[in-house]
């Protein structure tokens, strides 16, 4: 059995439907990433999972037990944690009560120190209100909210968007030691280059179809695997 | 032009209201920011409590014992609207909300209409507050001066429970983005009845404290209310800062304006607004963007 499963979730936004019969399944301590196009159903997956968004039809398990169709606060109280791609920091808050707040309702939340040593730029900036923070800063906090409860699964959606290269390079480092230390983790990426770097497994998304499934190290030695899912292939991974 | 003493006595009558606004708004914008509901019922709280504190003063020789039942005769009342028909109404758009609300605020004042009639009735001082005081520079009623300390003490209250709270850190979490709470494991929905209730307290202490000031009337919560609508978009909607210095800024500019010619209070109070929207549409305290 798979830490998660997802079986043949069909998911719509309003009258547009997005994902089709989509299946895919994490093992503990994996890290899968899911490649594809704008528009390919990769944050809707992750919205779905995380119950932001309720599937038509299909079954989503966690630990063998069903969570589809419940609210995200009894997801996140069950150990899945997404970590949105507009980041969502609090703004009128500082950026310890934002860890604060994530902190509330975990089991077994880490401590803040635990966090600052993850993130020692986030301790630096405790006091300062969260949008006073520039986009990188945004980006550590929201992994770090994340953390600090200590989920099952972290679902990140596209975690290094629109960040400078040097703070990329910084983000991936950290999340390929997260990986290492056997979090499990979904992360949907763009820079497909950079999500490969610390993935085990890839999903490849079209049109809401699952149109491939492979091994990470695979696609790094034959980027022209990814044609079907991205289109643009070892250009991709450049 | 008036007299200097007009002024100084105008300025603090302007604390004095701008003080009560900052508790009205301040109720009615916890409301709005977490629950995303314009209560349009906050006017007539405000006349419930005022007549809460009517009847119960007469039963009573202490002030602050008849304070403390009608806040928890408010509490009890915004937790049973909270659960038996605003709750109803949060999937639903805002202009039933306001209908809703609106009608849940001719309600309450037909019924005080039909317990105590229209008319104006006195609601004597405390013992304590009766008299003036004298300052230095000018006299000035005792009891007003305890209202601003009273008031002041009320609204430091608030921010202790907004700033220094597990529940206010919900509270200020959910005004800025109600989904992410959630998504951090945090039913937000929870809190909703605790944030009206805590919010009907405020307006109705407000209406309480306000009560021997000038004489209780079916009536009295209305200009309150659009005073306090402007208060909100002055201070930005949802921001508990912005209620205060609004509330502030608005009962100033009231008094001030007064002191001159009265017919033009109002006219000022709008006009300001209108500026400071022009300048920064959010208002003061508020975010871009929000609710």
């Amino acid at each position: 059995m798979s830490l998660l499963e997802v079986e043949k979730i069909n998911t719509l936004y309003g009258d547009s439907h997005v994902l089709f019969d989509l299946s895919l399944h994490v093992e503990d301590k994996e890290v899968v990433a899911l490649l594809g196009r704008n528009g390919a159903g990769k944050t809707t997956t992750l919205r779905t999972i995380m119950g932001v968004l309720a599937p038509r039809s299909g079954t989503i398990r966690l630990g063998g037990k069903p969570i589809g169709g419940l609210p995200p606060s009894a997801i996140a109280r069950i150990g899945i944690q997404l970590v949105p791609e507009e980041r969502a920091i609090f703004g009128s808050l500082t950026v310890e009560e934002n860890l604060r707040i994530a902190a509330l309702t975990a089991e077994k939340p880490w401590s803040l120190d635990r966090i600052y040593g993850v993130f020692p730029r986030l301790k630096e900036r405790r006091t300062s209100l969260g949008k006073t923070l520039s986009g990188g800063e945004q980006q550590m906090l929201a992994i770090g909210r994340a953390l600090i409860r200590d989920p099952r699964i972290i679902l990140l959606d596209e975690p290094f968007e629109g960040l400078a290269p040097l703070i990329v390079r910084n983000l991936v480092d950290i999340s390929r030691e997260l990986a290492a230390e056997g979090r499990t983790m979904i992360v949907v990426e763009q820079n497909v280059a950079a999500a490969l770097s610390f993935a085990d497994r890839v999903y490849g998304l079209n049109n809401g179809h699952v149109v491939y499934e492979g091994s990470a190290a695979e696609l790094r030695q034959k980027p022209e695997l990814m044609t079907s899912f991205t289109g643009v292939g070892s250009h991709a991974a450049g | 032009m008036p007299s200097w003493a007009t002024l100084m006595s105008q300025a603090f009558n302007g604390l004095a209201l701008g003080t009560l606004l900052a508790l009205v708004s301040s109720g009615l914008t916890i409301i709005l920011g977490t629950l995303g509901v314009l209560n349009f019922a906050h006017g007539a709280l405000f006349t419930v409590g005022a007549y809460a504190i009517f009847v119960i003063f007469q039963y009573t020789s202490s002030f602050l014992l008849a304070l403390l039942i009608g806040s928890l005769f408010m509490l009890a009342l915004g937790l049973l609207l909270e659960r038996i028909i605003v709750r109803l109404f949060y999937d639903r758009p805002h202009e039933d909300q306001i209908l809703v609300t609106y009608g849940v605020g001719i309600v309450l004042v037909e019924a005080l209409r039909t317990g105590f009639g229209s008319h104006a009735q006195r609601v004597r001082l405390p013992s304590w507050g009766t008299g003036v005081s004298e300052l230095g520079f000018m006299m000035y009623p005792t009891y007003r001066l305890q209202l601003i300390g009273m008031v002041a003490a009320l609204l430091v209250t608030l921010y202790l429970v907004l700033y220094r709270t597990s529940l206010g850190l919900i509270v200020r979490a959910g005004i800025d983005n109600p989904g992410m709470v959630g998504i951090l494991g945090i039913d937000v929905r929870r809190t909703f009845m605790i944030v009206f209730a805590v919010g009907c307290v405020a307006v109705g202490l407000a209406g309480m404290l306000y009560a021997p000031v000038v004489a209780v009337s079916p009536d009295m919560g209305a200009s309150f209310m659009a005073q306090s609508f402007v208060v909100i978009v002055l201070g930005g909607l949802g921001s508990f800062p912005g209620a205060v210095i609004g509330g502030l800024i608005a009962g100033e500019i009231i008094a001030i304006t007064s002191a001159f010619n009265s017919a033009y209070s109002e006219v000022m109070l709008y006009g300001v607004m209108a500026l400071i929207l022009v300048l920064r549409p959010q208002g003061l305290f508020g975010s871009e963007g929000r609710v």
